[in-house]
Formats: structure tokens, C-alpha cells, sequence
């Protein structure tokens, strides 16, 4: 199989902070992979670095980004932004902070298919509309006319998803995309990014914290902690019979609908210090080291 | 375990709608329509439902943050329904509520000492400085945190801590009632279920009867005896915890259990076949 996107060795810090400490991790073509971890993780980071969206106070110290082969971090900007958007697209957490609140979603979506498919505005209107004909949305040409804010948050989802896959890109990251919304609902966003995934044959870096969306959604998962990749392999795999402490910790310390009350064990707070411990140490021996 | 402490009889809470006319009689909109619910004393009840179902507001109204504008509310055999607030206040102390967002609950720019003991104090149950601090640390080491906190200040505490800190100053009066609102839902699953096993912690050593709201029914089944499913303002289904996860009655509710992702790979998941909208149920005969 060949990889859409390699990550090999990535190094991030903020200030004296480093967030990312050598994260590996392969994207096949067309597969889904998750990229799991708990609040300050660097799970963000990761996507963050692909776009070139890290804050200013950011660094890439060590590593590589090939996104098909090409070095993502050592293209000239404007390269890189042709190929953001295009080959690459983003489905954001939030889509009411993505969607620009005093334009109609017509005028949005066209935009990007304007820019990048030099479609005339009439054509880009209605490629938005089979778009959003796409994604399940019944009255496209109406939905077309309104703001976001005269949207529920899944049907914002469901634009912002829609927009996402507009230019068949070869990847998507997608940033915790399901993690506001209810249930019932989170379903139904997770069956659409699964339905246009295979009709535009894309691969998807799923970002989230929750294994149970990773495990209906991620064919592969790696698992982060403190900037550390600890586990990668098959999701089938890897919930069934987890290598590391911490994956098995997070497991257990999942509530489940389908188990008793009893069965719930928090992660050990020794185990998250010694994990801290150790990335620590492999700072200072980092700086320890000549450059 | 019969008695009961809370009991609703066809409570109900209704708002005014934007009305077109001007001076016409406003609509009323309604947003709890008679729900029938019986705490008994030392009992969870969760409390679930989708954003836009009125769980909030049910909670609200439990505590009298909201008046009903119909049924009622007993607690502990009083009618509370339309007390004022002055005939209230005796309440108060032993009815509190948990909030969503510590960050709310915790004034910023107060140490923890007197954001803890700030209702001791409107209680008169408070001697001085000393007794302060000795009240304050007594009750961050009951949810587990360092006594030598009562000098913090919210900002300088992680989510988790925050949130235990929120517990501790609903404790301060000794209550018997609590309602917590989502609490749990912004925080990491690690964090999340420290945070569970010290309400059981709590709920057992202080023997408190707690209403729990929350949109997810994975953390209801860890922490609940019974749960009452809300949609629409209604309560469409009610009873002990295992029997409606193993049993479900209700088609929402079987929908809603059907939608949980649990972390087991299970290909058609995502597939849309009806038959997948029935619940799976695995290893809950326990």
C-alpha cells in the first residue's frame, strides 16, 4: 500500500515547551485512521502542522511531513497553498467558528470551488448544490440562501463536511468533527463522512478523543500521549488486545452503556505522572545533545 | 429505601414565545409538560436527554432556580413549587445544585477558601478567620483535593481539580439534595471517571440523594440507580437503570442506545439497515 501522508519524526514546540516530541504515523490511501488522544496530547498539533496553522510562538525543530511523496514542510508557501484546501481539506471541530457568519452558504462553498476548480460562480452554485445533495440535505437550493446561524449544528456539520470533499482531495483531517453534537445525531455525521469518504475515495486523519467513535470509524488508530505516539496498529487490534498501559487504561476508564457500573477503573494517576516523567526526560536529553 | 424526598406531579414550565402582535396575549411555548417524577431519598436518578429536551430546565426547576407554571414539586413533603424566595431559604441549604462549568461557579477572583465557605457565611455558620480555613480544607479533602488549596485561585487548578472543587462548594452546607448538571461532560475520560467514582464516594458517605443530568448514557449507567429518559419536554420512559439498558421499552430509547459508539469494532455500524437500530447488548446481565 502507499501512503498518502508520512509523518516521520515530528518535533513541535511552543516557547521552551515542546508539544510534539517524534511523532511517526502513515496515512494509507483511502483508509481511515485515528489519531487519539486526551487534552494535551498534541493531537491537534499534528493537523495544526500539516496546514501550517501552528501559533506563531511555534516550532518545527526536527522531523518530516511527505503528504504524496512531497515534503510538506519544505514547500514554498504558495505551493503549499494550492495544495490546502484542494488535495488536502480540514472538517473542522467547531463549524460555527469556520463559517463566516455574515456570508450565505452559497457564497461559501462557491468560493472554494471557484479558487480551486476555476469553476464560473453559476457552475460552482450548482456543483455546492449536488454537494449538499450529497450530504442528505433536502432542500439544497433554499439551504444555499440562508447564514449559518439559521442552521442546526448538524447541518453546519453537514455543510462543512460537504465543502471538505468538494475538490476530491486525497486527504481530510478531520478535527474532532462529532464531538459536539448529540448522539443520535453524531451517528449521522459519522455515516455521511464514511458514505463520501468511499464516493470520493479519500483517506481521513480522524482526530478524536473518544474510542468509541474510533472504533466504528478507524480501519488504524495511534494513540498519543504528551507528544508521543505510545500505540499504532489495526483498531481491531489494538481495542482488542492493547500493548501499552496507558490504551489499556483508557479502556478501562471508558463508561460503557453495556456494562455494569462496577466494571469502570480510572486511570491510575502513577501511570499518567510516570508517562510525563518519562517525556521529561527525554527533553532534557534532547537538549542535552548537541544540535 | 421507599421514601420518597423529591416527587413532581404533573410538573410543567411554559415561556412566553416571541409574539408577532403587539400588544396580543404572547403564546406560551412550552418546555416541560407534565412529568411525573419520585426521588427516593439516598437514590441517583439520572436525568437524559438530547440538547433541546429540557433536562436543563427540569433541573432548574427541581432546585427552584425556575418556578413551574403548572403541577408541582414536593420536597420532603413540603410544596415548593410557589415559596418565595424568603420561605425558601431554609431550603436552600439543603438543595443545591452543581454546575456544568466550575469556571462559573468559582469566582475568579477569589481564593478558594472564601468561594467555599461564601454560603456559611450567608448562613451565619461561620466563626471568623480561622474556622474559615479549617472549613474550607475540611471540605477540599472530601472530594480529594490538597488541603493546602484553600489559597488557590480557580485559574491555577486543571479541569479536573476545578470540578472537584465545584462538588466541594456544593457540599459547604451539608445538603441532602443535589443536582448536577452535566458534569462531567467537558472533562478527559481519565479525569471523567475520577470524577464519577467520588460522587459514588460521596453519595454513599453522606448518604445524598442526587439528581444527575447528562446527554450520555454511559456515564447514567455508572453512576445511576434509575434514569428517566426526556425528549420533547416529556419523560418517554422511567425506571431502574439495568433493567432500561438491558430492556429498553421505548423506540427512542432503544435509538438513543443504539447510536452510543461503543469502543468494540463492529462492521455495518455505520451502514444505515434498520435493523441496526436495535440496541446490541453485550456482557449486562450483571
Amino acid at each position: 500500500m502507499s501512503a498518502i501522508l508520512e509523518i516521520d519524526n515530528l518535533h513541535v514546540a511552543i516557547g521552551a515547551a515542546n508539544v510534539l516530541r517524534g511523532v511517526s504515523l502513515r496515512v494509507e490511501a483511502g483508509e481511515v485512521r485515528g489519531l487519539v488522544g486526551e487534552s494535551g496530547a498534541g493531537k491537534s498539533m499534528v493537523g495544526r502542522t500539516i496546514f501550517g496553522l501552528l501559533p506563531s510562538r511555534a516550532k518545527i525543530t526536527a522531523g518530516c511531513v511527505s503528504f504524496e511523496g512531497r515534503d510538506l514542510l519544505a514547500l514554498p508557501d504558495r505551493q503549499r497553498r494550492d495544495l490546502l484546501g484542494r488535495r488536502i481539506a480540514l472538517i473542522p471541530q467547531d463549524p460555527m467558528t469556520s463559517l463566516n457568519p455574515v456570508r450565505r452558504i452559497g457564497a461559501q462553498m462557491a468560493a472554494v470551488l471557484q479558487l480551486h476548480l476555476k469553476l464560473s460562480k453559476r457552475a460552482a452554485l450548482a456543483r455546492a448544490a449536488e454537494l449538499l445533495t450529497e450530504v442528505a440535505i433536502r432542500d439544497p437550493a433554499r439551504v444555499l440562501t440562508l447564514y449559518p446561524h439559521e442552521l442546526s449544528g448538524g447541518m453546519r456539520q453537514r455543510v462543512l463536511i460537504a465543502t471538505a470533499f468538494a475538490c476530491d482531495p486525497s486527504l481530510v483531517i478531520a478535527d474532532e468533527p462529532t464531538t459536539a453534537l448529540d448522539v443520535t445525531v453524531q451517528r449521522q455525521v459519522l455515516q455521511l463522512v464514511e458514505r463520501m469518504r468511499q464516493r470520493h475515495g479519500a483517506a481521513i486523519l480522524f482526530v478524536t478523543h473518544d474510542l468509541g467513535v474510533v472504533a466504528k470509524i478507524c480501519r488504524s488508530m495511534t494513540v498519543l500521549h504528551a507528544g508521543r505516539v505510545l500505540e499504532d496498529g489495526l483498531t481491531a487490534d489494538v481495542l482488542v488486545k492493547p500493548h501499552h498501559a496507558y490504551t489499556r487504561a483508557l479502556l478501562a476508564a471508558t463508561p460503557r452503556a453495556d456494562r455494569p457500573a462496577d466494571a469502570l477503573k480510572p486511570v491510575p494517576p502513577a501511570l499518567i505522572e510516570s508517562l510525563w516523567a518519562e517525556a521529561h526526560r527525554l527533553d532534557q536529553l534532547a537538549a542535552a545533545r548537541p544540535a | 429505601m421507599s421514601e420518597i424526598l423529591l416527587r413532581t406531579g404533573r410538573l410543567g414550565f411554559a415561556y412566553p414565545a416571541r409574539s408577532r402582535a403587539l400588544f396580543g396575549k404572547p403564546e406560551m411555548r412550552d418546555v416541560i409538560k407534565s412529568v411525573d417524577l419520585a426521588v427516593p431519598r439516598g437514590a441517583v436518578l439520572g436525568l437524559v436527554g438530547e440538547s433541546g429536551s429540557g433536562k436543563t430546565t427540569l433541573g432548574r426547576l427541581l432546585v427552584r432556580l425556575l418556578e413551574p407554571t403548572a403541577g408541582g414539586i414536593q420536597f420532603d413533603g413540603v410544596e415548593i413549587s410557589h415559596l418565595t424566595e424568603e420561605a425558601l431559604r431554609p431550603l436552600r441549604a439543603r438543595i443545591q445544585m452543581i454546575f456544568q462549568d466550575p469556571q462559573s461557579s468559582l469566582n475568579p477572583r477569589l481564593p478558594l477558601a472564601v468561594t467555599l465557605t461564601r454560603q456559611l457565611e450567608v448562613y451565619g455558620r461561620l466563626n471568623g478567620r480561622r474556622d474559615r480555613r479549617d472549613k474550607a480544607a475540611a471540605l477540599l479533602d472530601l472530594v480529594g483535593l490538597p488541603t493546602a488549596f484553600v489559597d488557590r485561585y480557580p485559574h491555577e487548578l486543571s479541569g479536573g481539580q476545578r470540578q472537584r472543587a465545584g462538588i466541594a462548594r456544593a457540599l459547604a452546607l451539608q445538603p441532602d439534595f443535589i443536582v448536577a448538571d452535566e458534569i462531567v461532560s467537558g472533562l478527559d475520560v481519565s479525569t471523567q471517571a475520577h470524577i464519577l467514582m467520588l460522587l459514588k464516594d460521596l453519595r454513599a458517605k453522606l448518604g445524598l440523594t442526587v439528581v444527575f443530568i447528562s446527554h450520555d448514557l454511559s456515564v447514567i449507567r455508572v453512576l445511576c440507580d434509575e434514569v428517566a429518559i426526556l425528549r420533547g419536554g416529556e419523560v418517554v420512559e422511567h425506571g431502574p437503570v439495568g433493567r432500561i439498558f438491558s430492556h429498553p421499552q421505548h423506540a427512542y430509547t432503544r435509538q438513543l442506545l443504539a447510536a452510543i459508539p461503543l469502543p468494540d469494532v463492529e462492521p455495518g455500524w455505520l451502514d444505515d439497515s434498520p435493523s441496526r437500530q436495535q440496541p446490541q447488548q453485550q456482557g449486562s446481565a450483571a
